[in-house]
């Protein structure tokens, strides 16, 4: 793929350059025909907001206004484009956090104004779901999509392009949250989720049998009673060997989303598993994903780890996909904190 | 060389573009804070209302605050991608210097004094001087009891402005010689800002757009938490 880079300009190749700044990544890509990363530019603030354990609003709002132009400009420069050779510009219009998201809003739409080319309106949620197409262009359809990060959590039966069915969701915390409560609770750190993958490699997952809310009906998940047994068991065992207690808490949630996602690709009759996601990057749930999808005979798509957490080639990669679908948005468009992924039935 | 300002620090958004031959076109709104929406269409009304090519803008000038977090950075994330897109530098100019210069002419102390919200208020004094209006303190976020002690230690006619002077226009009263500028004033306009940053750009006083800084006075919530926490 990127052996290909900077060839695309002199083809006939549709270049977009993808802007994302819905969280704590301040994001820009160009991303040609939808699936040939030229450029993947990634600013992160983790370490910014490391001391406050967890993203604060303000503080990713005032980093994004700095970081947007350097690292759009960045990610033009590293594809070898010019404005000329772009054929949209495509930003992440939500969910995510408003004053975040209106900062790459605004900046797409000015750069489409200014560089005369249409502005693509992205939800976050479907930029997610075609991670997957980046690195798998020819993924056969329809395909169960496990979507896991800070602030989602579920479970999608993708069908079509732009034709999506929400099988399942979180009925109270995040994946990606509950491993951050449960790391803060333990005085780990943040971001939760890689500091207990990494203990987790020397713990005992088998160690605490802590509950699977597996009984539910249907797809949907619930990790808050899970996380109120981590404190349970940790309260009533203080001698608790951490690095078991982040090993057996990490096992019962990756249980809980491989169970489930298992059963919905044999129940729906999916051609593949894929993963998305800022908690993709697990490596248990990578493994188990794989494991799960090789015992049923179909295929498993794990996108790397650099394109399950929030980039802009996703972005671009879904920007393309809309912009043949619904063509462009209009100059007014604003942003939403609470966009939902377009789903039918 | 052709100016185009953008201004989104209050609740007002608004665009305008000229030279020297002052202000050519200009658009401004204020309702329901839709800054994010409003300012790239207001930039293309604006241009074509003037007849100017994008490409022929020289200078964007902004607003760099202080105002109300959420609208300003989308006014500064805009201007900032404008000067990139079209390869242009940037003036950045202050809500309350906007202010003041929008009645540069006035021989009593000049004090802008913009809503910040939670019972305060942006404020800064100035003067009137040939060619415009000098700064006299640094730009704050105080009460309008403190904006209050400190106009009254100064026992000078005051000319108050801004949509805070508004709000809070019980509290300056009780000075005894303050005028209140009118509602045309509540907001710094873009229209200021493409006068203010012309001589600028002719004396060719730019920044380049990662120059550019937002003038916040405030630190995030967070951050003063986590400062006072344990005497940190
Ligand atoms: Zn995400």
């Amino acid at each position: 793929m990127r052996e290909r880079e900077g060839e695309a300009e002199t083809g006939s190749a549709q270049l977009i350059l993808g802007i994302e700044t819905s969280c704590d990544e301040t994001a820009a890509a160009v991303v040609a025909d939808g699936h040939d990363v030229m450029s993947n530019v990634v600013s992160s603030q983790i370490d910014i907001h490391a001391r406050y354990g967890g993203v604060v609003p303000e503080v990713a709002s005032r980093a994004h206004v700095e970081m947007m132009t350097p690292v759009i400009a960045q990610s033009m420069v590293e594809a070898g484009v010019e404005p000329g050779d772009l054929t949209a510009i495509a930003a992440t219009v939500g969910p995510g956090l408003i004053g975040s998201l209106l900062i790459g809003v605004s900046a797409a739409k000015s750069l489409a104004l200014v560089w005369d080319k249409p502005f693509v309106a992205v939800n976050h949620l479907e930029a997610h779901l075609y991670a997957s197409f980046l690195e798998e262009p020819d993924l056969e359809l329809p395909v169960v999509v496990l979507l896991v990060s800070g602030g989602h959590t579920m479970l999608v039966l993708m069908e079509g392009h732009g034709r999506y069915r929400l099988l399942g969701q979180t009925l109270d915390d995040a994946a990606g949250e509950a491993f951050d409560k449960v790391a803060r609770y333990l005085g780990l750190g943040y971001p939760g989720g890689p500091i207990i993958d990494k203990m987790s490699a020397d713990g005992d997952r088998d160690a605490i049998a802590f509950p699977r809310a597996l009984s539910k009906q249907g797809y949907d998940f619930s990790f808050s009673g899970l996380k109120t047994s981590v404190v349970n068991h940790v309260r009533k065992n203080p001698e608790a060997s951490d690095v078991d207690v982040a090993a057996s808490f990490q096992e019962a949630v990756v249980d809980v989303l491989v169970t489930k996602a298992q059963r919905a690709v044999r129940e729906t009759g999916a051609k593949g598993l894929c993963l998305a996601g800022g908690v993709a990057a697990n490596s248990s749930l990578r493994e188990r994903v794989v494991e799960a999808a090789a015992a049923d005979g179909i295929r498993a798509f794990v996108p790397s780890r650099s394109m399950c957490t929030d980039n802009a080639a996703m972005v671009a990669a879904a920007g393309w996909w809309r912009l043949h679908s619904d063509g462009p948005a209009g100059l007014d468009h604003g942003a939403s904190s609470s966009l939902r992924l377009p789903t039918y039935v | 060389m052709l100016v185009l300002g953008i201004e989104s620090a209050t609740a007002q958004v608004g665009v305008a573009i000229g030279g020297h031959e002052g202000v050519l076109a200009s658009a401004h709104s204020a309702r329901d804070r839709r800054h994010a929406e409003s300012l790239t269409p207001q930039i293309e009304f604006v241009c074509s209302q003037a007849r100017v090519e994008l490409s022929e803008i020289g200078v964007v000038a902004v607003d760099v605050g202080p105002g109300l977090f959420t609208g300003l950075r989308v006014g500064i994330a805009t201007a900032m991608a404008v000067a990139y897109g079209l390869g242009v530098p940037m003036i950045g100019v202050s809500s309350l210097d906007l202010g003041a210069f929008a009645v540069e002419h006035s021989r009593r102390l000049i004090v802008p004094c913009y809503d910040a919200r939670r019972g305060e208020v942006f404020t800064a004094n100035y003067r009137s001087v040939p060619g415009g209006v000098q700064r006299l303190s640094d730009p704050v976020v105080c009460t309008p009891d403190e904006l209050l002690a400190s106009l009254m230690a100064k026992s000078e006619d005051v000319l108050m402005l801004g949509d805070g002077a508004q709000r809070h226009r019980e509290v300056f009263s009780s000075i005894s010689h303050v005028e209140f500028a009118g509602t045309s004033l509540q907001y710094p306009s873009a229209r200021s800002l493409v006068d203010l940053a012309h001589p600028k750009a002719l004396r060719e006083e730019f920044v380049l757009p990662s120059e550019i800084e937002p003038l916040y006075l405030r630190l995030p919530d967070a951050e003063i938490n986590w400062k006072t926490r344990d005497g940190r």
